[in-house]
Protein backbone atom coordinates (compact mmCIF):
# COMPACT_ATOMS: atom_id res chain seq x y z
CA UNK A 1 0.00 0.00 0.00
CA UNK A 2 1.24 3.36 -0.91
CA UNK A 3 0.42 6.39 0.92
CA UNK A 4 0.93 9.92 -0.75
CA UNK A 5 0.80 11.87 3.00
CA UNK A 6 0.36 16.45 1.93
CA UNK A 7 -0.01 19.02 4.45
CA UNK A 8 3.59 20.52 4.57
CA UNK A 9 2.82 22.82 2.34
CA UNK A 10 1.84 26.22 4.70
CA UNK A 11 4.97 25.25 6.82
CA UNK A 12 7.29 25.00 4.20
CA UNK A 13 6.24 28.69 2.90
CA UNK A 14 6.64 29.47 5.84
CA UNK A 15 10.37 28.31 6.45
CA UNK A 16 11.12 29.71 3.27
CA UNK A 17 9.75 33.19 4.34
CA UNK A 18 12.00 32.90 7.50
CA UNK A 19 14.52 31.99 5.82
CA UNK A 20 14.59 34.84 3.47
CA UNK A 21 14.21 37.10 6.89
CA UNK A 22 17.11 35.13 8.25
CA UNK A 23 19.40 36.12 5.01
CA UNK A 24 19.17 39.53 5.38
CA UNK A 25 20.11 39.64 8.94
CA UNK A 26 19.99 42.63 10.96
CA UNK A 27 17.81 45.33 8.82
CA UNK A 28 19.88 48.34 10.74
CA UNK A 29 22.92 47.05 9.19
CA UNK A 30 23.06 47.93 5.30
CA UNK A 31 22.29 44.88 3.25
CA UNK A 32 25.30 43.99 0.65
CA UNK A 33 25.08 43.90 -2.68
CA UNK A 34 25.64 41.42 -5.62
CA UNK A 35 28.33 43.92 -7.15
CA UNK A 36 30.21 44.33 -3.32
CA UNK A 37 30.21 40.65 -2.91
CA UNK A 38 31.72 39.72 -6.27
CA UNK A 39 34.58 42.76 -6.34
CA UNK A 40 35.08 41.97 -2.11
CA UNK A 41 34.93 38.06 -1.67
CA UNK A 42 36.91 37.41 -5.13
CA UNK A 43 38.33 34.12 -3.79
CA UNK A 44 34.60 32.83 -3.09
CA UNK A 45 33.25 33.92 -6.08
CA UNK A 46 36.54 31.77 -7.78
CA UNK A 47 35.72 29.10 -6.00
CA UNK A 48 31.52 28.94 -6.67
CA UNK A 49 32.60 29.39 -10.45
CA UNK A 50 35.07 26.89 -10.68
CA UNK A 51 32.97 23.61 -8.79
CA UNK A 52 29.83 25.23 -10.11
CA UNK A 53 32.03 24.56 -13.87
CA UNK A 54 30.36 28.09 -14.91
CA UNK A 55 31.83 31.07 -15.92
CA UNK A 56 30.09 34.03 -14.67
CA UNK A 57 31.00 36.43 -11.83
CA UNK A 58 28.17 38.55 -11.50
CA UNK A 59 26.22 34.71 -11.02
CA UNK A 60 28.61 33.35 -8.88
CA UNK A 61 27.78 36.64 -6.25
CA UNK A 62 24.21 36.13 -6.73
CA UNK A 63 24.24 32.65 -5.96
CA UNK A 64 26.59 33.11 -3.07
CA UNK A 65 24.08 35.80 -2.06
CA UNK A 66 21.55 33.69 -1.79
CA UNK A 67 22.86 30.76 -0.22
CA UNK A 68 24.02 33.01 2.76
CA UNK A 69 27.61 31.82 2.27
CA UNK A 70 27.26 28.81 2.11
CA UNK A 71 29.65 28.11 -0.77
CA UNK A 72 28.42 24.41 -1.76
CA UNK A 73 24.51 25.25 -2.00
CA UNK A 74 26.18 28.49 -3.91
CA UNK A 75 27.69 26.04 -6.27
CA UNK A 76 24.56 24.05 -6.41
CA UNK A 77 22.46 26.79 -7.55
CA UNK A 78 24.90 27.64 -10.51
CA UNK A 79 24.81 23.88 -11.56
CA UNK A 80 21.29 23.99 -11.50
CA UNK A 81 21.33 27.25 -13.71
CA UNK A 82 23.81 26.47 -16.20
CA UNK A 83 21.28 23.10 -17.17
CA UNK A 84 19.04 25.69 -18.32
CA UNK A 85 21.64 27.23 -20.60
CA UNK A 86 21.38 25.89 -23.86
CA UNK A 87 24.81 25.31 -25.33
CA UNK A 88 26.21 27.46 -27.72
CA UNK A 89 29.41 25.25 -28.71
CA UNK A 90 33.08 25.10 -27.58
CA UNK A 91 36.40 26.73 -27.60
CA UNK A 92 39.92 26.31 -28.92
CA UNK A 93 41.76 24.81 -25.89
CA UNK A 94 42.30 28.23 -24.21
CA UNK A 95 46.56 29.20 -24.99
CA UNK A 96 48.11 29.81 -21.20
CA UNK A 97 51.54 30.36 -22.62
CA UNK A 98 49.87 33.46 -23.43
CA UNK A 99 48.44 34.24 -20.06
CA UNK A 100 48.87 37.67 -19.43
CA UNK A 101 50.14 36.63 -16.06
CA UNK A 102 49.15 38.36 -12.58
CA UNK A 103 51.42 35.97 -10.76
CA UNK A 104 53.97 33.40 -12.22
CA UNK A 105 56.30 31.70 -9.73
CA UNK A 106 58.60 28.51 -10.38
CA UNK A 107 59.47 26.36 -6.90
CA UNK A 108 62.58 24.42 -8.97
CA UNK A 109 64.27 27.30 -11.01
CA UNK A 110 65.00 30.48 -9.28
CA UNK A 111 65.93 32.66 -12.39
CA UNK A 112 63.52 31.19 -14.78
CA UNK A 113 63.16 33.40 -17.59
CA UNK A 114 60.12 35.87 -17.04
CA UNK A 115 61.54 35.88 -13.44
CA UNK A 116 59.27 35.28 -9.69
CA UNK A 117 56.03 37.38 -10.00
CA UNK A 118 54.30 36.91 -6.47
CA UNK A 119 51.16 38.64 -7.87
CA UNK A 120 48.50 39.46 -4.79
CA UNK A 121 49.42 36.36 -2.92
CA UNK A 122 48.67 35.62 0.83
CA UNK A 123 52.50 33.82 1.25
CA UNK A 124 54.68 35.87 3.03
CA UNK A 125 51.83 37.47 5.45
CA UNK A 126 52.14 36.48 8.79
CA UNK A 127 48.67 35.45 9.17
CA UNK A 128 47.61 37.64 11.72
CA UNK A 129 44.19 38.83 12.18
CA UNK A 130 44.52 42.98 10.91
CA UNK A 131 41.92 44.50 13.02
CA UNK A 132 42.09 47.58 10.40
CA UNK A 133 40.09 45.87 8.17
CA UNK A 134 37.41 46.30 10.73
CA UNK A 135 37.75 49.99 10.52
CA UNK A 136 37.06 51.89 7.29
CA UNK A 137 39.85 53.99 5.59
CA UNK A 138 41.86 54.42 2.15
CA UNK A 139 44.25 51.95 1.08
CA UNK A 140 47.25 52.92 -0.20
CA UNK A 141 47.91 52.06 -3.68
CA UNK A 142 49.47 49.13 -4.86
CA UNK A 143 53.64 50.27 -6.23
CA UNK A 144 53.77 49.51 -10.16
CA UNK A 145 57.01 49.24 -11.85
CA UNK A 146 57.58 49.30 -15.63
CA UNK A 147 57.16 46.05 -17.38
CA UNK A 148 60.21 44.85 -19.25
CA UNK A 149 59.04 43.02 -22.50
CA UNK A 150 60.31 39.60 -21.91
CA UNK A 151 58.41 35.90 -22.46
CA UNK A 152 57.34 33.80 -19.86
CA UNK A 153 58.27 30.26 -21.49
CA UNK A 154 56.89 27.01 -19.61
CA UNK A 155 58.75 26.12 -17.10
CA UNK A 156 58.37 22.41 -18.46
CA UNK A 157 59.67 23.54 -22.39
CA UNK A 158 62.96 24.75 -20.04
CA UNK A 159 63.33 21.25 -19.27
CA UNK A 160 62.33 19.56 -22.18
CA UNK A 161 65.60 21.04 -24.11
CA UNK A 162 67.77 18.77 -21.98
CA UNK A 163 64.84 15.83 -22.73
CA UNK A 164 64.87 15.62 -18.57
CA UNK A 165 61.08 15.37 -19.04
CA UNK A 166 58.45 13.93 -20.28
CA UNK A 167 56.92 15.67 -23.36
CA UNK A 168 52.91 16.62 -23.83
CA UNK A 169 52.39 15.71 -27.35
CA UNK A 170 49.69 17.71 -28.71
CA UNK A 171 46.84 16.53 -30.27
CA UNK A 172 43.17 17.32 -31.79
CA UNK A 173 40.11 15.86 -31.48
CA UNK A 174 37.31 16.32 -29.22
CA UNK A 175 37.38 15.03 -25.64
CA UNK A 176 34.80 13.18 -23.69
CA UNK A 177 32.10 15.31 -21.85
CA UNK A 178 30.84 14.46 -18.28
CA UNK A 179 28.35 16.58 -18.37
CA UNK A 180 27.01 15.29 -21.51
CA UNK A 181 27.77 11.50 -21.33
CA UNK A 182 27.95 9.21 -17.92
CA UNK A 183 31.26 8.55 -16.26
CA UNK A 184 32.70 5.90 -17.90
CA UNK A 185 35.65 3.87 -16.19
CA UNK A 186 38.53 3.77 -17.16
CA UNK A 187 38.71 7.38 -17.72
CA UNK A 188 41.21 8.88 -20.01
CA UNK A 189 43.03 12.06 -18.70
CA UNK A 190 40.79 14.67 -20.34
CA UNK A 191 37.91 13.21 -18.64
CA UNK A 192 39.64 12.75 -15.39
CA UNK A 193 41.01 16.53 -15.88
CA UNK A 194 37.36 17.67 -16.14
CA UNK A 195 35.93 15.66 -13.23
CA UNK A 196 38.98 17.44 -10.90
CA UNK A 197 38.73 20.70 -11.83
CA UNK A 198 34.92 20.76 -10.94
CA UNK A 199 35.94 18.48 -7.65
CA UNK A 200 35.16 20.04 -4.25
CA UNK A 201 38.46 21.72 -2.83
CA UNK A 202 38.38 20.12 0.27
CA UNK A 203 38.43 16.50 -1.49
CA UNK A 204 40.83 17.29 -4.20
CA UNK A 205 43.50 18.89 -1.54
CA UNK A 206 43.08 16.01 1.09
CA UNK A 207 43.73 13.21 -1.65
CA UNK A 208 46.70 15.78 -2.95
CA UNK A 209 48.18 15.65 0.50
CA UNK A 210 47.41 12.16 1.14
CA UNK A 211 49.35 11.24 -1.55
CA UNK A 212 52.32 13.93 0.32
CA UNK A 213 51.56 11.38 3.58
CA UNK A 214 53.05 8.68 1.58
CA UNK A 215 49.98 6.87 0.00
CA UNK A 216 51.39 6.78 -3.74
CA UNK A 217 54.21 9.42 -3.00
CA UNK A 218 55.21 10.88 -6.21
CA UNK A 219 57.61 13.30 -4.69
CA UNK A 220 56.75 16.49 -6.43
CA UNK A 221 57.70 20.00 -7.40
CA UNK A 222 55.75 22.88 -8.04
CA UNK A 223 57.56 23.20 -12.02
CA UNK A 224 55.24 26.39 -12.40
CA UNK A 225 52.48 28.20 -11.06
CA UNK A 226 50.62 31.57 -13.06
CA UNK A 227 47.56 33.00 -12.21
CA UNK A 228 45.99 35.70 -15.07
CA UNK A 229 44.24 36.06 -17.85
CA UNK A 230 43.41 34.27 -20.94
CA UNK A 231 41.66 35.16 -24.06
CA UNK A 232 38.78 32.51 -24.55
CA UNK A 233 38.43 31.80 -28.85
CA UNK A 234 35.56 30.00 -30.60
CA UNK A 235 34.68 29.01 -34.01
CA UNK A 236 31.99 31.55 -35.58
CA UNK A 237 30.12 29.47 -38.38
CA UNK A 238 28.45 32.01 -39.56
CA UNK A 239 31.62 34.22 -39.68
CA UNK A 240 33.64 31.02 -41.10
CA UNK A 241 36.38 32.49 -38.59
CA UNK A 242 37.27 32.61 -35.01
CA UNK A 243 36.98 35.23 -32.49
CA UNK A 244 38.11 35.77 -28.56
CA UNK A 245 34.21 35.72 -27.71
CA UNK A 246 35.43 36.75 -23.91
CA UNK A 247 38.43 36.38 -21.01
CA UNK A 248 39.01 34.89 -18.02
CA UNK A 249 41.28 34.30 -15.13
CA UNK A 250 42.54 30.89 -14.62
CA UNK A 251 45.26 29.28 -12.32
CA UNK A 252 47.47 26.49 -13.87
CA UNK A 253 50.04 24.59 -11.95
CA UNK A 254 52.46 22.46 -13.56
CA UNK A 255 54.39 19.86 -11.39
CA UNK A 256 57.45 18.17 -11.89
CA UNK A 257 57.62 14.76 -10.33
CA UNK A 258 60.83 12.43 -9.65
CA UNK A 259 60.32 9.22 -11.69
CA UNK A 260 62.46 6.08 -11.79
CA UNK A 261 61.56 4.67 -14.92
CA UNK A 262 60.12 1.89 -15.81
CA UNK A 263 60.38 -0.44 -18.59
CA UNK A 264 59.31 1.78 -21.56
CA UNK A 265 60.86 4.94 -20.17
CA UNK A 266 64.32 6.46 -19.42
CA UNK A 267 64.47 8.19 -15.65
CA UNK A 268 63.28 11.27 -16.48
CA UNK A 269 60.69 14.21 -14.79
CA UNK A 270 57.34 13.38 -15.44
CA UNK A 271 54.21 15.65 -14.73
CA UNK A 272 50.85 16.34 -13.06
CA UNK A 273 48.63 19.09 -14.37
CA UNK A 274 46.56 21.15 -12.71
CA UNK A 275 44.02 24.00 -14.47
CA UNK A 276 41.08 26.11 -12.42
CA UNK A 277 38.98 28.91 -13.73
CA UNK A 278 39.72 31.96 -11.28
CA UNK A 279 42.56 32.44 -8.97
CA UNK A 280 42.11 29.39 -7.24
CA UNK A 281 45.84 28.43 -6.41
CA UNK A 282 45.23 25.18 -3.66
CA UNK A 283 43.27 23.89 -6.02
CA UNK A 284 45.46 23.84 -9.13
CA UNK A 285 48.14 22.40 -7.05
CA UNK A 286 45.96 19.92 -5.47
CA UNK A 287 44.41 19.19 -8.87
CA UNK A 288 48.39 18.43 -10.04
CA UNK A 289 49.08 15.88 -7.75
CA UNK A 290 46.26 14.07 -8.05
CA UNK A 291 46.14 13.71 -11.76
CA UNK A 292 49.75 12.83 -11.67
CA UNK A 293 48.97 9.85 -8.94
CA UNK A 294 46.17 8.67 -11.08
CA UNK A 295 49.04 8.33 -14.27
CA UNK A 296 50.60 5.59 -12.50
CA UNK A 297 49.03 3.00 -15.28
CA UNK A 298 50.43 4.69 -18.12
CA UNK A 299 53.50 5.35 -16.38
CA UNK A 300 54.11 1.68 -16.09
CA UNK A 301 53.86 2.51 -12.27
CA UNK A 302 52.90 -0.49 -9.31
CA UNK A 303 49.65 0.60 -7.85
CA UNK A 304 49.79 0.56 -4.19
CA UNK A 305 46.86 0.45 -3.28
CA UNK A 306 46.37 4.02 -1.88
CA UNK A 307 43.29 6.10 -2.32
CA UNK A 308 44.33 8.82 -4.48
CA UNK A 309 45.56 5.44 -7.53
CA UNK A 310 41.83 4.61 -7.45
CA UNK A 311 40.53 6.61 -10.44
CA UNK A 312 36.72 5.52 -9.51
CA UNK A 313 37.21 5.98 -5.98
CA UNK A 314 38.85 9.26 -6.84
CA UNK A 315 36.15 10.72 -9.21
CA UNK A 316 33.17 9.18 -8.43
CA UNK A 317 33.55 11.37 -5.00
CA UNK A 318 35.05 14.54 -6.65
CA UNK A 319 31.38 16.11 -6.65
CA UNK A 320 30.20 17.79 -3.86
CA UNK A 321 27.21 18.47 -5.51
CA UNK A 322 26.49 15.02 -6.12
CA UNK A 323 28.01 14.01 -2.66
CA UNK A 324 25.81 16.84 -0.97
CA UNK A 325 22.35 15.59 -2.64
CA UNK A 326 22.92 11.68 -1.83
CA UNK A 327 23.99 12.66 1.76
CA UNK A 328 21.30 15.59 2.58
CA UNK A 329 18.30 13.64 0.98
CA UNK A 330 18.50 10.99 3.94
CA UNK A 331 17.05 13.89 6.10
CA UNK A 332 13.87 13.90 4.13
CA UNK A 333 10.86 11.98 4.67
CA UNK A 334 11.33 8.44 4.40
CA UNK A 335 8.56 7.79 6.86
CA UNK A 336 7.46 4.09 4.55
CA UNK A 337 10.81 2.81 4.36
CA UNK A 338 11.56 3.44 7.75
CA UNK A 339 8.21 1.91 8.88
CA UNK A 340 9.00 -1.37 6.91
CA UNK A 341 12.21 -0.91 8.94
CA UNK A 342 10.12 -1.02 11.72
CA UNK A 343 8.18 -3.96 10.79
CA UNK A 344 11.01 -5.90 9.97
CA UNK A 345 12.98 -5.43 13.58
CA UNK A 346 9.92 -6.01 15.22
CA UNK A 347 9.48 -9.22 13.73
CA UNK A 348 12.75 -10.94 14.16
CA UNK A 349 12.94 -9.62 17.69
CA UNK A 350 9.65 -11.75 18.39
CA UNK A 351 11.31 -14.83 16.74
CA UNK A 352 14.53 -14.19 18.56
CA UNK A 353 12.55 -13.96 21.69
CA UNK A 354 10.53 -17.22 21.18
CA UNK A 355 13.20 -18.95 20.10
CA UNK A 356 14.98 -18.06 23.41
CA UNK A 357 11.89 -18.43 25.32
CA UNK A 358 11.26 -22.29 24.13
CA UNK A 359 15.48 -22.93 24.96
CA UNK A 360 14.73 -21.39 28.58
CA UNK A 361 11.47 -23.82 28.57
CA UNK A 362 13.15 -27.02 27.75
CA UNK B 1 40.70 27.35 -40.91
CA UNK B 2 42.32 29.20 -44.05
CA UNK B 3 43.94 32.60 -44.39
CA UNK B 4 41.64 35.29 -43.59
CA UNK B 5 41.37 38.08 -45.98
CA UNK B 6 42.49 41.96 -44.69
CA UNK B 7 38.87 42.78 -44.28
CA UNK B 8 37.98 39.31 -42.20
CA UNK B 9 41.04 40.57 -39.91
CA UNK B 10 39.97 43.35 -39.30
CA UNK B 11 35.91 41.60 -37.94
CA UNK B 12 37.77 39.78 -36.64
CA UNK B 13 39.55 41.94 -34.21
CA UNK B 14 36.71 44.56 -33.89
CA UNK B 15 33.98 41.40 -33.10
CA UNK B 16 36.99 40.48 -30.04
CA UNK B 17 36.90 43.81 -29.14
CA UNK B 18 33.65 43.92 -28.97
CA UNK B 19 33.47 40.36 -27.36
CA UNK B 20 35.74 41.59 -24.34
CA UNK B 21 34.20 44.77 -23.45
CA UNK B 22 32.74 46.17 -20.79
CA UNK B 23 28.66 46.69 -20.97
CA UNK B 24 28.74 49.81 -19.58
CA UNK B 25 31.79 51.16 -21.59
CA UNK B 26 30.51 50.26 -24.90
CA UNK B 27 26.96 51.66 -24.07
CA UNK B 28 28.47 54.61 -22.90
CA UNK B 29 30.51 55.31 -26.73
CA UNK B 30 27.72 54.12 -28.22
CA UNK B 31 25.40 57.31 -26.94
CA UNK B 32 28.04 59.13 -29.25
CA UNK B 33 26.66 57.51 -32.19
CA UNK B 34 23.29 59.19 -31.69
CA UNK B 35 20.05 57.05 -31.69
CA UNK B 36 21.50 53.23 -33.30
CA UNK B 37 20.12 52.77 -36.80
CA UNK B 38 16.83 50.62 -37.10
CA UNK B 39 17.26 47.03 -37.96
CA UNK B 40 15.88 43.58 -37.55
CA UNK B 41 16.62 40.36 -35.95
CA UNK B 42 18.12 37.71 -37.83
CA UNK B 43 18.60 36.05 -34.41
CA UNK B 44 17.31 37.85 -31.58
CA UNK B 45 19.80 37.71 -28.78
CA UNK B 46 20.10 34.55 -27.07
CA UNK B 47 22.30 33.65 -23.83
CA UNK B 48 24.12 29.99 -23.51
CA UNK B 49 27.25 28.54 -22.48
CA UNK B 50 30.18 27.73 -24.29
CA UNK B 51 32.40 25.00 -23.02
CA UNK B 52 35.93 26.00 -22.42
CA UNK B 53 38.69 23.82 -23.54
CA UNK B 54 42.02 23.49 -21.62
CA UNK B 55 44.72 21.09 -22.90
CA UNK B 56 46.37 18.35 -20.83
CA UNK B 57 49.61 20.03 -19.83
CA UNK B 58 49.19 22.99 -20.99
CA UNK B 59 50.28 21.90 -24.62
CA UNK B 60 48.25 18.34 -24.87
CA UNK B 61 45.39 16.79 -25.68
CA UNK B 62 42.22 18.89 -25.22
CA UNK B 63 40.05 18.57 -22.46
CA UNK B 64 36.79 20.21 -21.11
CA UNK B 65 37.62 22.88 -18.76
CA UNK B 66 34.22 24.43 -17.58
CA UNK B 67 31.48 26.65 -19.18
CA UNK B 68 31.30 30.35 -19.49
CA UNK B 69 27.86 32.54 -20.29
CA UNK B 70 28.24 33.99 -24.05
CA UNK B 71 25.33 35.78 -24.98
CA UNK B 72 24.90 36.15 -29.34
CA UNK B 73 22.80 37.99 -32.06
CA UNK B 74 22.65 38.17 -35.20
CA UNK B 75 20.84 41.75 -37.10
CA UNK B 76 20.44 43.12 -40.34
CA UNK B 77 20.59 47.35 -41.06
CA UNK B 78 17.77 48.94 -43.06
CA UNK B 79 20.42 49.31 -45.65
CA UNK B 80 21.00 45.40 -45.48
CA UNK B 81 24.55 45.05 -43.70
CA UNK B 82 24.47 41.73 -41.64
CA UNK B 83 25.60 42.16 -38.02
CA UNK B 84 26.67 39.72 -35.42
CA UNK B 85 26.87 40.26 -31.74
CA UNK B 86 28.77 37.88 -29.10
CA UNK B 87 29.50 39.37 -26.14
CA UNK B 88 30.64 37.62 -22.45
CA UNK B 89 28.08 37.88 -19.95
CA UNK B 90 24.61 37.43 -20.02
CA UNK B 91 23.29 41.18 -21.55
CA UNK B 92 21.05 40.86 -23.82
CA UNK B 93 21.34 45.00 -24.90
CA UNK B 94 25.05 44.58 -24.53
CA UNK B 95 25.24 42.07 -27.73
CA UNK B 96 22.34 44.21 -29.58
CA UNK B 97 25.53 46.96 -29.53
CA UNK B 98 28.09 44.87 -30.45
CA UNK B 99 25.88 43.75 -33.65
CA UNK B 100 25.33 47.27 -34.86
CA UNK B 101 28.46 48.33 -34.10
CA UNK B 102 29.50 45.37 -36.58
CA UNK B 103 26.81 45.95 -38.91
CA UNK B 104 27.83 49.80 -38.75
CA UNK B 105 31.50 49.06 -39.39
CA UNK B 106 30.45 47.68 -42.78
CA UNK B 107 28.98 50.51 -43.95
CA UNK B 108 30.29 54.36 -44.68
CA UNK B 109 30.40 55.24 -41.04
CA UNK B 110 33.31 52.73 -40.09
CA UNK B 111 35.37 55.88 -39.55
CA UNK B 112 33.13 57.24 -37.07
CA UNK B 113 32.09 54.32 -35.00
CA UNK B 114 36.07 53.31 -35.24
CA UNK B 115 36.68 56.33 -33.73
CA UNK B 116 33.54 56.96 -31.25
CA UNK B 117 33.45 53.54 -30.28
CA UNK B 118 36.25 51.08 -30.70
CA UNK B 119 39.58 52.84 -30.39
CA UNK B 120 38.01 54.49 -26.70
CA UNK B 121 36.95 50.71 -26.15
CA UNK B 122 40.71 49.51 -27.42
CA UNK B 123 42.67 52.21 -25.71
CA UNK B 124 40.72 51.19 -22.25
CA UNK B 125 41.49 47.73 -22.65
CA UNK B 126 44.93 48.23 -23.08
CA UNK B 127 45.61 50.80 -20.01
CA UNK B 128 44.05 48.35 -17.93
CA UNK B 129 45.96 45.62 -19.08
CA UNK B 130 49.07 47.37 -18.66
CA UNK B 131 47.99 48.96 -15.40
CA UNK B 132 47.69 45.60 -14.24
CA UNK B 133 51.26 43.87 -15.65
CA UNK B 134 52.66 46.85 -14.03
CA UNK B 135 51.50 45.93 -10.38
CA UNK B 136 52.09 42.53 -11.18
CA UNK B 137 56.49 43.90 -12.38
CA UNK B 138 55.93 45.78 -8.63
CA UNK B 139 56.08 42.35 -7.15
CA UNK B 140 58.81 40.34 -9.23
CA UNK B 141 61.30 39.21 -7.34
CA UNK B 142 65.09 40.43 -7.71
CA UNK B 143 67.08 38.31 -6.00
CA UNK B 144 70.55 38.95 -4.68
CA UNK B 145 73.25 36.87 -3.18
CA UNK B 146 74.78 37.70 -0.08
CA UNK B 147 78.47 36.76 0.55
CA UNK B 148 79.32 35.10 3.38
CA UNK B 149 82.37 33.49 5.40
CA UNK B 150 85.61 34.40 5.68
CA UNK B 151 87.36 36.35 3.55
Amino acid sequence: MYVAVKGGERAIDNAHAWLAEERRGDTSIAELSVEQIREQLGLAINRVMAEGSLYDPDLAALAIKQSRGDLIEAIFLIRAYRTTLPRIGHSHPIDTGKMACDRRISATFKDVPGGQVLGPTFDYTHRLLDFKLAAEGELPEAPIRETEAQDMPRVTDYLNREGMIQTEERTEGTPPDLTRQPMEYPANRPLRLQALTRGDEGFVLSMAYSTQRGYARNHPFVGELRIGKVAVEMDISALGFSIDIGEMTVTECETVNQFTGSKSEPPQFTRGYGLVFGQTERKAISMALVDRALRWKELGEDNVGAPAQDEEFVLAHSDNIQATGFLEHIKLPHYVDFQSELELVRKLRAEVMAASQKEAAE
Amino acid sequence: MTDLTPDQKARQAWLSLLAKSPPAALAEHCDALGTLPDHTWLQPPETGAVMVRGRTGGTGAPFNLGEMTVTRCALTLETGEVGHGYVQGRDKSHAQRAAVVDALMQTDRANEVRRAVLTPLETAMIAAKSARAEKAAATKVDFFTMVRGED
